[in-house]
């Protein structure tokens, strides 16, 4: 028999802050263990790439719409001075949330300053081009999980955008280049429809994309809030008129909005439309619905059984839409309400998280130390 | 018309005769069709092929700059052809030499028998890179090391199959053998129909059969969760990994996703801990699980080998599988198989020196200008000097490193690999001309030896040269077994 002599293949020196010992001394508490072998789990880091590659692809369709619809409304209004350029953009800019960027990179806001940057800034994480290479990434990480379909589209997508092939039909025909991303996402959104399982992947791509889709029918409306002001409530002229139209066809609402109301385009109608049509796939309303559903669908809990504070919150409010009036919105503030609505969204989105997405860290030296402790045998 | 003017050279050519006259009969098939083919039908075939490949994602990330480029693995139309007989001796070759090497692997981390009977110096195995010894004694589920196995043969002047190396770790490449498949058959349907090859579409659920088949004994009769362990997107075979996850329905999870909890391993999903029973890893060992192996490891997982050792978690490969596909070990192959089956080898090695024995040393350090010598742990064709081909700096380098650390190379005469008709584009547009190739067939060891048809068959694409690792401006073919001999 050949003798061997073992010798320890890694030494752990203890790393310098090791004195801080409560800190690292004490392996982290993890999430409960349930003895699943049915095949049907999901890994969070799954869940969580689904519903980002989700909410991206929404996003960048939204965007696109948005800058399509202003752009050519401004043809109409071709009159515009600087300031008056700056008056349409800047909402349009901040609605975003992007304004601090931008103006490091840019001096003005115009049409081609903000749609550029709206559309192919690096540096703007919700730019079409971000928004779309981000999905696309999300994707990658979970190429075993999705249709082959599904990654094609976005992986073309991607690819179009890469080219230069891209900037070029954006300069020679802006409406041409953001149908073109419109496309991908509705392709993308029906494949999904058509090819990928019904399982839980499927809520949080759900839940990305009606999260999404309501926070930014939220912020297509807050454009024009001020027009609703209780006191300038019946103020409007050809402009406004014209805008107000815009903000319709920037929710795709138009068409449905026409056939709900055949009268004029009236500001109080269009937020009422946007806010509460309950058959409208984009009204706040009808996203809210469906993310109830699904949020009552992955947890498996009963109606009045919530996981947490925010999934109540939002429950709550999702309730409340029954019974408040476009008429109390108004005269309480349109731009207060699309705020709470707006933060409650949000806190939604860490409830998502914090469920089902995040894990306690592992500390690596605090784990070499549990592993250790435990390998040691005790005669 | 295409092949009209191709030239076989002096090399053994996988399609024509010597000479370059007559079609080798089960050819004949592939010959007749491409003689249809013009350039501009070529052209589009192509395009239509790399555009899928493109479209699919079936690529690698080249960071040569900050945006990260993708590139796919350049494939040939041309497919590589194995009668029926000529395939059943390389596998029958293939299977003798998997079992050999899992009988020796379960020796040396056992009673070291073929150490004592001084079949192999023990000093080989006990100083090698890979030798684990703190496995020592440490039963494998149905004694099973080398669950996939992936062994690089190569063809001689002569067109005899020879075994260049065993990859015994991670073997990659199987899902361009499944990629190359699916791209041919839409590139020549009728070609395809009409050859009757046998087909390759069984590796994925194979390969599942022998993960739940090697699950841990404690688990019982439980379907057991199996799950991929890759190293992350940014590995240059993550598509692979990816692909076959999705091919086999099993989750891909990178050390992120796994915790050990009281020797268990879990994967952290959205409704908790789930455990895992099974991991295939596409990971080295050194990273496994940074408590035991390289502690500044951020792809492993703290406590995985705890948990291995426990008997709680089956992984495949096993740990320490490596020593048996060191450069300095398979020397001692045709040994290894003589000592446990009996049996001559059927695949014979390439006769190889070994710089550690004082005579080849000698030989090696005088010829190194002539001789092709590899280090003795290194893959995806580094740590290689190709002699006849090499500058006086780089012979030079070898030298000192041979004299240095003889342990870790040997040297082998360079064989003129095999060469197969390959298109390559010109200034004309393009023409077929003889490029070497090697193959890799796919070995999966469960409940039996399944060797899938054909392999992947990889090509040089740079004329004149031998070095066929897609790192190394190397592309690949679809292989075809056929049902019969021609």
């Amino acid at each position: 028999m050949v003798i061997l002599k073992f010798t320890a293949t890694s030494p752990h020196p203890l790393p310098a802050s090791f004195s801080r010992m409560s800190e690292l001394i004490i392996p982290s508490v993890q999430k409960p263990i349930s003895n699943r072998r049915d095949s049907l789990f999901m890994l969070s880091r799954v869940a969580n790439s689904l519903y980002w590659m989700s909410r991206y692809i929404e996003r960048s369709e939204n965007v696109a719409r948005l800058l399509d619809v202003n752009l050519q409304l401004m043809l109409d209004f071709a009159d515009f001075d600087e300031a008056q350029l700056e008056k349409h953009w800047l909402p349009i800019l901040c609605s975003s949330g992007d304004e601090k960027t931008f103006f490091k990179l840019y001096e003005k806001a115009d049409s081609e300053s903000v749609t550029e940057f709206l559309t192919f800034s690096e540096e703007n994480p919700n730019s079409i081009l971000s928004c779309l290479f981000a999905a696309r990434e999300n994707a990658r990480q979970v190429r075993d999980q999705i249709s082959l379909e599904m990654f094609e589209t976005l992986n073309e997508c991607y690819l179009f955008l890469k080219s230069s092939n891209a900037r070029e039909i954006w300069q020679t025909g802006a409406h041409d280049f953001y149908e073109q991303i419109k496309k991908y996402s509705h392709l993308f959104q029906g494949l999904t429809g058509s090819t990928f399982t019904r399982n839980e992947g499927y809520e949080f791509i759900n839940l990305g994309k009606f999260l999404e889709r309501a926070d930014k029918t939220t912020r297509i409306l807050d454009l024009k809030y001020h027009i609703l002001l209780p006191s300038v409530a019946d103020v409007g002229g050809a402009v406004d008129a014209a805008q107000w139209q815009a903000i319709l066809r920037s929710a795709s609402a138009l068409e449905a909005y026409r056939r709900f109301h055949v009268e004029d385009i009236l500001p109080k109608k269009v937020a009422e439309f946007l806010i509460f049509s309950p058959t409208f796939p984009r009204s706040l309303l009808s996203c809210m619905q469906h993310l109830d559903e699904d949020l009552h669908r992955l947890s498996g809990n009963e109606r009045r059984e919530y996981k947490s504070a925010e999934e109540r919150a939002f429950c709550k409010l999702l309730s409340d839409m029954n019974f408040i009036t476009i008429d109390e919105i108004l005269k309480n503030g349109l731009h207060q309400f699309l705020q709470l609505v707006q933060t409650t969204l949000d806190r939604l989105d860490d409830h998502i998280y914090q469920e089902y997405m995040y894990h306690p860290p592992v500390d690596t030296q605090s784990e070499i130390l549990l592993h250790q402790q435990q390998m040691q045998q005790q005669q | 018309m295409l092949l009209n003017n191709y030239q076989t050279d002096d090399f053994f050519d996988e399609m024509f005769t010597e000479g370059g006259n007559g079609v080798r009969p089960h050819y004949q098939r592939v010959a007749d069709r491409l003689q249809l083919l013009d350039i501009a039908e070529h052209r589009r075939k192509q395009t239509a092929v790399d555009l899928a490949f493109m479209r699919g994602g079936v690529t690698f990330t080249v960071y040569d700059d900050d945006q990260g480029t993708e590139r796919i693995f350049p494939f040939d139309l041309v497919p590589r052809v194995i009668p029926d007989t000529e395939w059943q001796r390389i596998e029958k070759g293939l299977i003798q030499r998997i079992t050999a090497l899992n009988l020796f692997l379960h020796d040396i981390y056992h009673d070291q028998k073929i150490l004592k009977d001084r079949i192999i110096p023990p000093h080989y195995i006990l100083g090698a890179k890979h030798f684990r010894r703190e496995f020592m004694g440490f039963n494998v589920p149905k004694d099973i090391y080398v669950h996939i196995c992936g062994t690089d043969l190569i063809r001689d002047r002569e067109g005899n199959y020879l075994v260049l190396e065993d990859n015994l770790r991670c073997p990659s490449g199987a899902s361009y053998m499944l990629e190359n498949r699916a791209a041919l058959k839409r590139a020549f349907p009728d070609l395809y129909r009409s050859a009757r090859v046998q087909p390759v579409d069984n590796y994925a659920a194979d390969l599942r059969k022998v993960l739940q088949y090697v699950s841990p004994p404690s688990l019982g009769s439980g379907q057991p969760n199996v799950v991929l362990m890759t190293p992350g997107v940014f590995n240059s075979a993550y598509f692979e990994h990816s692909f076959l996850a999705r091919q086999m329905g099993i989750p891909i999870v990178e050390g992120r996703d796994l915790v050990v909890r009281d020797a268990r391993v879990y994967m952290r999903t959205t409704s908790g801990l789930v455990p895992v029973d099974v991991i295939y890893r596409r990971i080295d060992d050194d990273f496994l699980d940074p408590t035991v192996f390289r502690s500044d490891s951020l792809l492993g997982v703290p406590g995985l080998v705890h948990a291995y050792r426990s008997g709680n978690v089956s992984l495949a490969n096993s740990i320490g599988t490596g020593v048996a596909d060191d450069k300095v070990v398979y020397y001692f192959v045709p040994k290894i198989i003589k000592y446990y089956l009996g049996e001559d080898p059927i695949l014979p090695n390439v006769d190889t020196y070994l710089a550690s024995e004082p005579e080849d040393r000698v030989f090696i350090l005088g010829n190194l200008e002539k001789l092709v010598v590899k280090s003795a742990n290194e893959a995806g064709g580094y740590g290689m000097l190709m002699g006849p081909w090499a500058s006086k700096e780089e012979i030079e380098s070898f030298r000192v490193q041979v004299r240095a650390n003889p342990r870790n190379f040997i040297a082998q005469h360079p064989i003129s690999l095999s060469r197969h008709p390959t298109w390559c584009n010109t200034d004309l547009g393009g023409g077929f001309e003889g490029r070497h190739v090697d193959l890799r067939p796919y070995i999966l060891y469960g409940e039996k030896i399944t060797v899938t048809p054909g392999g992947l068959t990889r090509v040089a694409l740079r004329k004149g040269s031998l070095v066929v690792n897609s790192s190394q401006g190397g592309g690949s073919k679809d292989t075809w077994v056929l049902h019969g001999d021609s």
